[in-house]
């Protein structure tokens, strides 16, 4: 087993066993996506009208709940100093870590949305669009979260914090993430798609350094 | 081993949130010789042992490493992959059983000695499929030692190894010590108490 | 390869940099004020009305510079974060910290009388169909979420380096984020852009914009230097404390 895969597996069984993960962000969709018609009413052709931007900004946001952990578990315990100095460079960690977490949070929303889809009366045409976007969308979040997780390692309660600085960052993935479904249900083809899967690929690609730098100036002061 | 031959320091200085923690620090150790760093709380012990590790860039001054092989290290990143860590802190997840940190170490650093091998050693084999959570203060040290011997690094770079331990595990860290220097090794060790074992002493003070 | 950083007490560079703006402060203070006196009187009462939007075009001169300075404070925070994580230039931090609530002052103000000069044409206070008034808002939370940051961190060491990384992540992220929200304009609506009648600026305009860009700046850095000093002062204090303590 490579060091990546010891730390993502190891990653994904905490995940697991600390009683969170999956399940926390998967009840937190569930039940935001519940409360919704409370708040704009039962109507279901306004429910489906809204419904593809509303299950976007909900997986996001239910995809950032474990984020400020990513690092700051291992940093409190020491963990982060053994990864450091480990054969594995800290922006394979980084990677590792962004995988573990889409793995258990991101992933387990995107199958949960077209359950979710259903209760707020998802047009048809916009159900393959939704896993589709939400599945290339969601690692973006995992990206620019850890990130974020990286910079607010050292701060107590620093989850709000966290998702003030990624939110904003993350408004591109929203936009098209939500306008791929929107395009499909309403048959405006704008390439929304196109231009998700671009910037989640940037993303992905780039978080990785940002996220190291972010642990080595934490672990340097 | 012997894959080190000196670890030198020369003129070190460290400053952490505008604070000098110390200056002109400058000593070396040769193969098979063990360093103990001592002092007050405050003198700096767990920074210079950050600097030597490349964890924490230092001010100024210079940290040299000479291979065996001839070649001489300076730069932190490569000074911490020559480095087996046992800080403060643990490093140990409460979720995970004791052989599951043991071989997500082993995993990690790509040890090449059985996992199994190296709780005996430590004894810690008893428990070890106990979750970590429930280990006491000096069991979770043993867990370190053991993170320390799969990670077959050649300087070893100890935070006071010697709190939380009893007579026994006392014993247990200094053999180690012992075992890892007679191969060849280095190690510098912080600490308050005496280690048991034949070690030049250096006093960090007030700056 | 040594790493020795370049050697920086409080105590040392700042004080030229001190003795500098003690000097260009009263200066800047006061061609801040003229500029923006000129600027203001020959935008209000020199400038014919809109042909369309008549008096309250004339918001467009608080308005526009003050979204330029938005966006060009940001960029020098962009920059000073470089110059402190690359060249590990001494006064980086302090000049990043000290513009951000600037810059953050300068966008609230452009997206208030974006808002006033936006309510005659469009009957209510906000419209998300401007593209530029929906990116300078996300622009205001990056920048409270900058100053949060700085804020959050105890050690300030770590806080300028961690609002630094995070000062270039959002300056690679905004070209991103208003070529998006241009994007998800296309569909929702026709473009609402605020713009003066024709859409070509008249040249009768563009001396006091360009007046009133300039007075902003000046007015900038007049607040940046005070600020500046201020933290500076504060450092010191906090290096004697600590001193003293020890």
């Amino acid at each position: 087993m490579s060091a990546f895969q010891a730390l993502l597996y190891r990653d994904m069984k905490l995940a697991f066993r600390a009683g969170g993960g999956a399940s926390l962000a998967m009840a937190f969709f569930g039940l935001v996506i519940s409360l919704q018609p409370f708040g704009v009413g039962p109507d279901l052709m306004l429910l489906s009208r809204i419904a593809g931007g509303v299950l976007w900004v909900t997986a996001a946001l239910a995809a950032m709940l474990s984020l400020d952990r990513l690092f700051q578990a291992d940093y409190e315990d020491g963990s982060l100093d053994i990864i450091a100095l480990s054969p594995l460079s800290l922006e394979w960690a980084a990677t590792a870590k962004m995988l573990a977490h889409w793995l258990t949070t991101g992933l387990p929303l995107v199958l949960l949305s077209p359950l979710l889809g259903l209760l707020l009366n998802l047009p048809a045409p916009g159900y393959l669009p939704l896993i589709m976007s939400l599945m290339i969308g969601t690692p973006a979040l995992s990206g620019i979260g850890a990130i974020g997780a990286a910079l607010t390692l050292s701060i107590r309660r620093g989850g709000l914090i966290l998702v003030l600085i990624v939110l904003p960052l993350i408004s591109p993935t929203l936009i098209f993430g939500a306008g791929t479904v929107i395009d499909a249900i309403e048959g405006t083809g704008r390439g929304a798609f196109a231009l998700l899967a671009a910037f989640s690929v940037a993303v992905v690609g780039l978080s990785p350094f940002a996220a190291a730098a972010s642990v080595r100036l934490n672990l340097a002061n | 081993m012997a894959v080190l031959s000196l670890v030198e320091v020369q003129d070190l200085l460290c400053e952490r949130g505008g604070r000098r923690v110390f200056r002109n620090l400058s000593f070396a150790v040769a193969t098979g010789q063990t360093l103990t760093l001592e002092g007050p709380n405050g003198a700096g012990k767990t920074s210079a042992l950050r600097i030597l590790s490349g964890l924490l860039p230092q001010t100024a001054g210079e940290v040299r490493v000479h291979m065996s092989a001839g070649y001489v290290v300076s730069d932190g990143e490569e000074r911490g992959r020559l480095t087996g860590w046992v800080g403060h802190y643990d490093g140990v997840k409460g979720q995970l059983s004791v052989s599951e940190n043991a071989s997500f170490f082993a995993a990690l650093y790509g040890a090449r000695v059985a996992v199994q091998g190296v709780l005996d050693r430590v004894g810690l084999s008893r428990i070890a499929d106990l979750p970590a959570q429930y280990l006491s203060a000096g069991q979770r040290k043993r867990l370190s030692l053991a993170r320390l011997i799969l990670s077959g690094r050649p300087l070893w770079l100890m935070d006071e190894p010697l709190s939380s331990l009893d007579a026994a595990g006392r014993r247990l860290t200094a053999e180690l010590i012992g075992e890892h220097c007679d191969a060849g090794g280095i190690a510098i060790v912080a600490t308050h108490e005496t280690l048991g074992l034949d070690a030049t002493r250096f006093f960090l003070g007030q700056a | 390869m040594a790493v020795s950083m370049t050697r920086i007490t409080v105590l040392a560079n700042p004080k030229r940099f001190l003795d500098y703006s003690s000097v260009l402060l009263p200066w800047t203070g006061g061609l801040a004020f003229v500029l923006l006196a000129v600027g203001l009187y020959w935008a209000l009462f020199e400038t014919p009305p809109d042909y369309q939007q008549h008096e309250t075009v004339k918001i467009m001169f608080v308005h526009v510079p003050a979204a330029w300075m938005g966006i060009f404070v940001y960029s020098l925070i962009a920059g000073a974060s470089l110059g402190g994580l690359v060249f590990r230039h001494p006064l980086s931090d302090v000049a990043a910290k000290s513009a951000a609530p600037l810059g953050a002052a300068f966008t609230a103000l452009a997206l208030v009388t974006g808002s006033l000069w936006g309510r005659p044409t469009w009957g209510t206070y906000w419209q998300w169909g401007d593209a530029r008034l929906v990116s300078e808002l996300l622009l205001l939370f990056i920048y409270f979420g900058y100053i949060a940051l700085w804020n959050a961190i105890d050690d300030p060491t770590r806080a300028a380096k961690a609002a630094a990384v995070l000062a270039l992540v959002g300056a690679a992220d905004l070209p991103i984020i208003h070529f998006s929200v241009e994007w998800w304009n296309t569909l929702h609506q026709p473009n609402n852009t605020l713009v003066l009648g024709g859409g070509g600026i008249d040249p009768a305009f563009l001396w006091p914009l360009l007046i009133m860009a300039l007075g902003y700046t000046v007015l900038f850095v007049w607040l940046w230097l005070l600020r500046m000093r201020t933290e500076i002062f504060e450092r010191r204090a906090r290096a004697l404390m600590m001193a003293k303590g020890a």
